[in-house]
Order: C-alpha cells, then structure tokens, then sequence
C-alpha cells in the first residue's frame, strides 16, 4: 500500500513520454520499475507487456497489471488513472485549442519534426524489449517470423501470439 | 481527397446520450484485440456511427499522433468531447479503458499465484519473443508510412542511439532529438505565407 504515491508518480511521468505510442514509454518504464524501485523483475515486465498484447482496448493497458502486482487493486486503478489522466488532459485541452493551432505557423514544423522523433523511440523500445525477451535462436526466429508476416500480411498480431504460444508448448511437451 | 473546405462536421440535430458514448467505446475497449485500435476506431466512428467523416477522423488521428499518450484514449477524448464536452470525453475514455484494465487486473492476479509453472513460463517465454516482432512491426509500419528523405533517417537512428546506446533517459532522447528535429523543420522565409493568401 505504501507504494501506491510512488507509482502514481512513476507513471504519471511515464504518461508523458507516449508520444507515438506506448511502447516509447517502455525503457523508462523498465528502468523505473525494474532497477530504481525494484516492483518486479525485467522477465516480469515483459511477461506483462506480452500478455497485454493479446488483452483488447489501448495496448498499454499492461500497465494496470503492473498496478495489481505491486499493490493489488488500488495499485491497478491508481497506475491506470496516472498514466492516462496526464494526457487525456492534455489531448483535451490542445484539442480545443487546434482551430487556433492549425494556423500556427510552427504546427507543420512540431508535426514533421517529431514524427521520426517518435518512430525512433518506438524503434528503442522494442530494441529494450527484444534484449530482455529473446533467448536462443527458435525465439529470435519467431521474432522475426511475426515480424516478416505482419509487414508482408495483413493477419491480426494476436493470432501470431497464440501460434507462438502453441509452439511453445510443443517445445514445452517435446522436452 | 475531399475538398479543403471540409473541416467543420454537419451540425448535429440529435444530441448523443452519453451512455451512448460509453458503450460504443466500451465496444471498442472489449472487441480489439491484436492492437490496430485505430482500424476498430474508424469502422465504429466514422462507419456505423458517423459521428465523424474519413477526412475529420484523419486530421484528429493526426492530432493524436502528435501529442504524448496513446491514440485509442487520445481519440476518445477528442471523440467525447466533440459530442457531449468534458463528460463525454470522461465516458468514452472510461469505456475504452475498462474492459483492457480489468483483463490485465486479473492477468496479474492470476500470474502472481500460477506464473512461476514451468510451462507457464515457456509458454510466456514464446508469447514475449512474438509480442517483440509485433513491436518491430508497429515501428517499422509507421516508419514505412511516414518517414521521407534522409533526415528523418537520421533523426530516427540518433532518438534510437541516444536510448538504446547512450542509455539516456526517453525524457531526454525526446527534448534534445525533438527540437533539434522541429527546429530542423522550422518554418522558413515568407514563401509559405505568400502562398497562403
């Protein structure tokens, strides 16, 4: 329960550093979680994100389950208020402002500009990720497979997670 | 394309209940699996409800793209407020948000009685290995979309050498890379303002 201010604080600041999406947040939020407050370890986390990729709605709803295991229920709707309050206030307000906005001159600059900025953060969170997630050559393969598949087909990602988890349990059976 | 002039949506006569509201996002929240929220927000906004036309759900999309947080919630604030103001935008973001958070909520519960079985661990083991290509996948998607020309190479690859090599923090990585890009894309000289009028 003690730790319920410190992840409000800790996800109200990664809230902020979605810009493109949520995997941008996910070094911070590694470096946070697993080595400054030590809440769960980095094969935790990733277990967390993987699992959130199957669960439906914004693909960062993880961060709620990150919540429920360091405080239970009230950790769960504390980490989900502070990582989305910060920038649906945010969107709220900028969104009211945008007919202002679009004339502004340095928009087109802010858009273009972060626009790779933000494909470069999504790139660095999947290279954090990759680090701590793929182990041995069948799982860098299937990495990879998802990756080829998902670029060239228009197949739905959670469907090449349950064929993943079903050759993990081949392997699992197979051993 | 459409025409320029379509900014402003019709006027609405119907004024939407914001029950209403909270369960077409609830919808959205319960039936997207496999991330692609953006596809599941158009077919509802802009194909059944028609709440919005193609041309508005783009320029919000882009909005939403601009600014921290993530595009499904960022759009349902937009989205609700645009309907019914702050309360809407309260029901629809509570909509998206609920069925994911209480799925994730019992995935921990769950995970912290029954994640240390072996074949739960092998079995997360291949779920995180192919959660890893989906995110490659997302980055490289929208890479592919909207990267153009050699500078936005760059800025790429320095946002991602700043995290990744120099262990920076985003924070940073995203203030120092980020204006060096916006300012890279500055608005220059009174071109555009003499094409303007």
């Amino acid at each position: 329960m003690k730790q319920v201010p410190a992840l409000a604080a800790v996800f109200a600041y990664l809230s902020l550093l979605t810009v493109g999406g949520g995997m941008a947040a996910f070094p911070e939020m590694k470096t946070l979680t697993v080595d400054v407050h030590h809440w769960l370890t980095f094969p935790q986390l990733i277990h967390f994100y993987s699992v959130g990729q199957l669960s439906p709605g914004p693909n960062m709803m993880m961060v709620a389950a990150v919540g429920e295991w360091v405080a239970g229920p009230v950790g769960a709707l504390t980490v989900v208020v502070a990582f989305f309050l910060p920038t649906a206030l945010l969107t709220f307000g900028v969104g009211r402002a945008w007919g202002r906005l679009e004339h502004w001159p340095w928009r087109t600059a802010v858009q273009r500009g972060l626009a790779p900025v933000s494909i470069g953060l999504l790139l660095a969170g999947s290279i954090s990720m990759a680090r701590g997630a793929v182990h041995g050559w069948v799982n860098g393969g299937m990495a990879f497979a998802v990756f080829a598949l998902l670029m060239t087909t228009r197949l739905n990602p959670a469907l090449l997670i349950l064929c993943a988890a079903s050759v993990g349990l081949v392997r699992f059976l197979a051993h | 394309m459409s025409a320029a002039g379509a900014s402003g949506a019709p006027a609405r006569a119907v004024r939407v209940g914001l029950h209403e509201i909270f369960l077409v996002f609830l919808t959205i929240g319960t039936t997207s699996i496999g991330g692609g929220i953006v596809a599941y927000l158009r077919r509802s906004l802009v194909g059944k409800k028609g709440w919005l036309g193609d041309a508005e759900f783009v320029r919000m999309l882009s909005m939403c793209q601009a600014l921290p947080g993530l595009n499904g919630t960022n759009m349902a604030i937009l989205m609700g407020d645009r309907l019914r103001g702050a309360r809407g935008a309260l029901a629809a973001i509570v909509g998206i948000c609920l069925p994911g958070g209480l799925i994730m909520t019992a995935t921990a519960f769950i995970y912290a009685r029954r994640g240390d079985h072996a074949i739960v661990t092998v079995l997360l083991a291949s779920v995180a290995a192919a959660a890893v290509g989906i995110t490659f996948f997302v980055a490289a998607d929208l890479g592919r979309k909207s990267l153009k020309g050699l500078a936005d190479l760059v800025f790429v690859a320095l946002t991602a050498i700043a995290v990744n090599v120099l262990h920076l923090s985003v924070l940073v990585a995203l203030l120092v890379v980020g204006a060096l890009a916006i300012w890279w894309r500055r608005p220059r000289g009174a071109a555009p303002a003499v094409a303007r009028e």
